[in-house]
């Protein structure tokens, strides 16, 4: 269960733009780019960034834990998080939040018995004003979600 | 200098100083938790919030600078108000069930709530459920639901311990302190944790819910195992120790203990505590009475030998070595050559607080995290303020402390190598070369001395065992030292199990007298001593401090101490000058009157400093911490932590590779007369044709001595079934 | 493509059409001519600080303190590293000014961040980007290239003796992380937890270096600042308030986006830009500054000028620029419990009163909102919030407070129906149309 040489690669890109004594500081990239490839940090997988960063285990395994957007768990193919913060409520992230539960037939924390979706709730992404937003496994950013385009996004996502 | 004004009282204090730095120097307490003066700022738990003029919000004592007039109020109204508001905040989520909590009356969250907390709860919530978790033998994380989050134990582990072996996972109300998954807690100085947290949370495993605070009588004591000569509070109940904590005292063991002095006591109520005098007849072990088996050990001790434990008492080596007999109390070394060569005791050099003073050392031959634990954390305080440590050693474990350099060779070449250290040394303005316990065991121990002596700097030795200097201040060697000792027909053994403690065989002896507190199946007669804790006596540390102490306990069953059973075997054996009545009589004898700094020196002279090579495959061989001596080895929560796994053949890929082995595959290893079946481990920091080996442990016991050339050959499965 | 449209007083956000965020099309419009101008000329780092003062640029991420003097903190002559670092960690509630910045005119930010490293004699520079912006995240990383292309970063820069580097990093989801000397420990590669201050960074920040901090928003201004002059942006702007200021309109309004308006204009102008209240309703309140700002009623709001003076006048202050505009239908107590939850969700848990005060504030309002409040749980509150508030590392304990304690003064009726009536004031009913009432259980469900 090791990362790929392409993955140490790109930890390699990340480590190099620290000063050559701050290693660490490549941990958050290090660790996006263990998820992107596992799809979810098992306690190997830091416990090899550890490895290749030289930090203490526990201390991956903290920054792990403090960042919320780090996967401990398996999680659905797409994992999906809508913001539901008090602007995006107001501008109608609720609304999408219930009918995303209702299609998808979950609640948030749960993933689909297909195992296709992960549906999570959100805190501020900074894009307030193109609410409703919904993140696709942390990276593509999907706003403006009516009903309408959370139904296309889904069906979009096999 | 800054003055300041806390309370109304003035005080001046260097700059750089905080307001709890100032607060301590007048002796007035401010409330808090996570701050510790041994650990960086935190400022997280804000119960120090004091008022500062001017300061628009009450500030936190431990990490607010103090400025030039600067005027604090620790318990005006504003500061009051917000101590008794982060207490509220504290106890919100706290179990407030102290009557079943373990830490119940010595916590300082109860102590302080007396003070600082209401008499009822606005909270009505549920409170935070954290779940327990299994962190090792040492330390017990049964009730994280406790912790306050002030994160004493992961700064102790980053700062002190070298090894961060706890972090705070998570992050707000469901932060929370945890091990790596699967992880266990036991480096070195674990134990440390549980003094330091001020709550429940981390207690001590092999302690908890045994006795409560109130019940436990404090006797202070000194640490048996290493030079260092740790303070000890022994806590007793019931004539029973309970438990051992550090007493603070800052020019030897500051506030910590190792965990070999913390935990140790486990073995002192051991099954396998000897209680009465027995006999061998007929090659069975018999119970006796005491007279019975002095007169047996008195008629068979004629043209003898006596080999004493560095771990004994100052009282004990002097009596011991006054049976008329050669004595010797260096079990592990190999290279007698230096006695009569050296000017005074070997010693450290310097006093131990000293070594923070440093700006370059050497160490020469030391398994130091493990032979000595909190010389090392000194060592890595000092590193990281800008001490450069070098090493000179045959294996290259982790100090977890930054290294200048070092030099990995095989035991042959360590004494060639510590020239090439010249220049580094002397570019210092103050440095030494501390001698470590493999130097000191090595075949050419006094040629390293001397070469060490030649560099020009100061010399010092890390003391392997607790009486390390004292054995030298009671007389010993005598009589030739051990190679006369080891000539004799019959022996007496002072407080140790000889084919672990010893690199020496005593097979050779035809009669031998044990003197052991533990059970044992060396020996014609054995006799139950004291251990430290049942007996009072001197330890001499490795820096020279005379510490004595006094019996914690009654002696167990029929153990007596040793220097009243060494007392009687002299009288038995109608020798002159046995006539003590008190430990301090035999005290005073021993010293003389002498000053014991009067006597160390670490000058030697007359030493040829040529290596001898050796041919073949060499044996590197440690005493791991907790197998090395009788009490480490007897405890059972040390013996289950990482650092008692059985001994490994270790060695690098190429030594693998030319013998056909695996890690994992199984090594008949043979040296002298004796051979271990071991299990192969690789560690490709190790030298060329070198095998690490333990000593001190039972499957390692029929090797020959721990140096040296052995044959190592693969196990074949066929063979191994 | 058509132009996105500001507003007419825009310049950083002026000429954009999405698309035309690369270097030559950052360069067709003026930019890196300051940068250029300033190694040509050899212009002073003292005297850039000095137009940089007169220009009365403030802090653009909420703090805002003088630019200029904050510059000026700076060692230049202190030997070794230092850092610039840009914080693109936009999070607070409302604020969504940065992200537009970074992909749609990201060498405004790199161009900033270059001719501040050149002021303060740093030898690198860092943009911490908000991780749920990854997109952003990768189209800035692509800015860079094209600049360590085109010689304005990396060694020896157009030619000079002036060398530095640049790097983003990404966040991954942590508000606090947006509190900067979080964000530092963060680019260690911690947690983001809040330093205690002093050292500050000027003198012991990132790696223990001199480290100055800014917004995206601030860099972004610089070169313009240094083409046209302090005097120019000081004049867009009001004395003390100079020059012009993204705010993110979001809430309950017809058109929800960015406005780049000069510092000064009065709300009631910026809420027209933002087509007005959504539906025609009546305006109730606005947070102006984003959600750790105290809330202020509609009729104070309609009577105040965007700027941080005014609205500091007002009760409450500019922030980050976020303006949260609610209309006559929304429940405050609702507002207030979301609001609360983000902060109990956000505590980084390092200190006491916020570790467990934002959890206790959070479950008292949940309690008001699902009609099991009791009337003493209105002074609990307010205690509660003034026993967090002031007694933290950093601000969050602060802003998780103020939001209660403006609610409560300017709303007490509704918490108090609620109370009284265990039904809402507003909606009649306590049922959850928007807000997180019953999203979720407060207890602690996962560890038991």
């Amino acid at each position: 269960m090791t990362l790929s040489v392409d993955s140490m690669k790109k930890i390699d890109s990340e480590v190099a733009k620290y000063p050559a004594d701050q290693k660490q500081s490549a941990v958050m990239g290090a660790l996006i780019i263990a998820q992107d490839e596992k799809g979810w940090l098992a306690t190997e997988t830091m416990d090899e960034v550890a490895g290749i960063l030289g930090m203490a285990p526990v201390a991956v395994y903290e920054v792990a834990t403090f960042y919320g957007m780090y996967n401990l768990k398996p999680t659905g193919k797409h994992k999906l998080t809508i913001c539901t913060c008090l602007p995006c409520g107001l501008q109608g992230s609720l609304d999408a939040a219930d009918h995303l539960k209702a299609r998808l037939g979950i609640d948030f924390g749960e993933t689909t018995g297909d195992g296709r979706f992960t549906l999570k709730e959100g805190e501020c992404m900074g894009a307030c004003a193109m609410a409703p937003v919904i993140l696709v496994n942390n990276k593509k950013m999907h706003d403006y979600m009516s009903n309408e385009k959370i139904d296309v996004l889904l069906r979009e996502l096999k | 200098m800054l003055k300041v004004e806390i309370d109304g009282r003035e005080v001046e204090v260097p700059h750089g100083s905080t307001v709890m730095d100032a607060t301590n120097k007048l002796g007035i307490y401010v409330p808090h938790f996570c701050y510790h003066r041994k650990l960086s700022i935190a400022a997280n738990c804000r119960m120090c919030l004091v008022e500062v003029e001017k300061a628009p919000k009450p500030l936190p004592a431990c990490a607010t600078p103090v400025t030039d007039g600067m005027k604090v109020k620790t318990a005006s109204g504003v500061a009051k108000k917000a101590q008794n508001s982060v207490m509220e905040f504290l106890l919100i989520n706290h179990p407030l069930d102290c009557p079943i909590c373990d830490q119940g009356g010595e916590c300082q969250l109860q102590d302080l709530a007396v003070g600082y907390g209401g008499s009822s709860s606005r909270f009505e919530e549920d409170k935070r459920v954290v779940l327990h978790k299994d962190i090792g033998p040492l330390v017990a994380a049964e009730e994280m639901s406790r912790c306050i989050q002030c994160t004493r134990c992961v700064r102790f582990g980053q700062e002190v311990a070298g090894v961060m072996e706890l972090g705070m996972i998570g992050r707000g109300e469901h932060a929370e302190i945890v091990a790596f998954v699967g992880k266990s807690v036991d480096s070195e100085l674990s134990g440390n944790m549980i003094d330091i947290c001020p709550v429940g949370a981390l207690t001590s495993k092999p302690f908890r819910y045994s006795a409560r605070t109130w019940e436990l009588a404090r006797r202070k004591s000194v640490s048996p195992h290493d030079g260092l000569g740790s303070n000890l509070v022994v806590q007793v109940k019931q004539n029973k120790v309970m438990r051992v904590l550090p007493l603070e005292n800052e020019q030897v063991n500051e506030c910590w203990l190792s965990d070999k002095d913390r935990f140790s006591y486990e073995a002192l109520n051991s099954e396998e505590r000897l209680a009465a005098p027995m006999l061998r007849k007929d090659g069975r072990w018999e119970e006796t009475d005491w007279q019975t088996a002095l007169e047996f050990a008195v008629k068979g001790l004629k043209d003898f030998g006596v080999l004493a434990s560095p771990h004994a008492t100052l009282e004990e080596l002097f009596l011991a070595g006054k049976l008329g007999a050669p004595a010797d109390f260096r079990l592990r070394h190999s290279d007698f050559s230096g006695d009569g060569k050296r000017k005074g005791i070997p010693w450290l050099g310097m006093p131990i607080a000293d070594l923070a003073k440093l700006d370059r050392v050497l160490v020469v031959g030391s398994f130091l995290r493990k032979d000595h634990p909190l010389i090392a954390q000194r060592l890595r305080q000092a590193a990281k303020r800008g001490t450069q440590i070098h090493v000179l050693h045959s294996v290259d474990d982790d100090w977890l402390m930054k290294i200048a350099s070092r030099k990995i060779v095989s035991p042959a070449e360590i004494l060639n190598s510590i020239s090439s250290f010249s220049d580094i040394l002397k570019g210092g303005k103050n440095a030494a070369i501390l001698l470590g316990n493999f130097a000191q065991q090595h075949p050419q121990a006094a040629s390293i001395h001397a070469a060490a002596q030649a560099i020009g700097v100061k010399v010092g030795f890390l003391g392997e065992a607790a009486n390390s200097v004292g054995g030298y201040v009671a007389g010993l060697p005598s009589g030739g030292g051990l190679p006369e000792v080891l000539k004799k027909k019959a022996l007496l053994l002072l407080n140790m199990d000889p084919q672990l403690d010893c690199a020496h065989s005593v097979a050779g002896a035809k009669f031998i007298v044990n003197l052991s507190a533990f059970k044992s199946d060396v020996g014609d007669v054995l006799l139950p001593i004291a251990p430290f804790t049942e007996t009072a006596g001197t330890f001499v540390s490795t820096e020279g401090r005379v510490q004595g102490f006094h019996a914690t306990v009654r002696p167990l069953a029929d153990a007596r101490p040793a220097w009243k059973v060494l007392r009687v075997l002299g009288n038995m054996l109608g020798l002159p000058g046995f006539e003590y009545e008190t430990v301090e009589q035999v005290r005073d004898a021993c010293l003389a009157g002498r000053e014991v700094a009067g006597l160390l020196s670490n000058e030697i002279s007359g030493i040829r400093t040529d290596a001898k090579p050796v041919q073949g495959i060499q044996r590197i061989a440690d005493v791991p911490i907790y197998f090395a001596d009788p009490l480490a080895r007897r405890s059972p929560p040390l013996q289950r932590t990482r650092d008692a796994q059985a001994p490994r053949a270790w060695m690098n890929a190429k030594l693998m590779q030319s013998l056909g082995v695996k890690p994992g595959g199984l090594v008949l290893v043979k040296q002298g007369e004796g051979e271990a079946g071991l299990v192969v481990a690789q560690d490709d920091k190790l030298p060329d044709d070198c095998v690490r080996v333990a000593a001190g442990h039972a499957s390692t016991a029929d090797l020959g001595p721990m140096f040296g050339a052995v044959s190592v050959e693969k196990i074949t499965t066929q063979q191994a079934a | 493509m058509t132009m996105l449209d500001y507003g007419p007083d825009a310049i950083l956000m002026t000429g954009l059409d999405g698309g035309n965020w690369r270097l030559k099309d950052y360069e067709a419009r003026g930019g890196y001519a300051a940068l250029k101008k300033i190694i040509a000329e050899k212009i002073k780092p003292e005297d850039l600080i000095a137009d940089l003062k007169k220009s009365g640029l403030r802090g653009r991420g909420g703090a805002g303190f003088p630019t200029g003097l904050k510059w000026s903190f700076m060692p230049r002559a202190f030997p070794g590293a230092k850092y610039v670092v840009c914080n693109s960690d936009e999070g607070e509630p409302g604020t969504c000014k940065d992200r537009d910045l970074l992909r749609y005119n990201p060498h405004s930010v790199i161009e900033g961040m270059i001719i501040a490293g050149y002021a303060m004699a740093a030898t690198a520079g860092y943009n911490y980007i908000h991780g749920e912006i990854w997109e952003t995240y990768e189209r800035y990383e692509e800015a860079l290239k094209e600049a360590y292309a085109a010689g304005y970063v990396g060694r020896n820069i157009l030619g000079s003796e002036f060398s530095y580097e640049m790097h983003a990093h990404a966040g991954y989801g942590a508000y606090i992380c947006g509190e900067e000397t979080a964000l530092l420990e963060s680019l260690e590669g911690k947690k983001g937890q809040p330093r205690f201050k002093p050292p500050f960074p000027a003198s012991y920040g990132l790696y223990g270096k001199p480290t100055t901090i800014n917004n995206t928003e601030t860099f972004a201004a610089v070169p313009w600042i240094v083409r046209n002059g302090g005097d120019a942006f000081l004049a867009l702007g009001k004395p003390n308030n100079g020059g012009t200021k993204l705010f993110s309109v979001t809430g309950h309004v017809a058109k929800p986006g960015n406005y780049e308006v000069k510092l000064g204009t009065p709300f009631a102008k910026l809420l027209e830009m933002a087509g007005g209240m959504r539906g025609g309703k009546k305006l109730k309140a606005v947070i102006p500054g984003g959600s750790s700002m105290p809330v202020l009623p509609a009729e104070i709001m309609m009577k105040t000028d965007m700027d941080y003076d005014s609205i500091a006048k007002a009760g409450s202050m500019l922030g980050s620029g976020a303006v949260i505009v609610m209309d006559e239908t929304t429940c405050m107590v609702r507002a207030l419990e979301r609001l609360s939850y983000f902060y109990f969700e956000e505590s980084c848990g390092q200190c006491t009163p916020c570790r467990e005060g934002t959890g206790w504030l959070y479950r008292v309002v949940h309690r008001i909102e699902t009609g099991h409040g009791k009337m003493e749980d209105l002074a609990l509150l307010d205690n509660v919030a003034d026993n967090i508030a002031g007694r933290t590392i950093c601000a969050l304990g602060d802003a998780a407070a103020l939001p209660v304690k403006s609610f409560l003064k300017h709303y007490r009726q509704e918490f108090v129906h609620h109370i009284e009536h265990r039904n809402c004031l507003v909606e009649k009913e306590i049922e959850p149309k928007w807000g997180r009432a019953g999203a979720h259980s407060p207890s602690m469900a996962k560890a038991a």
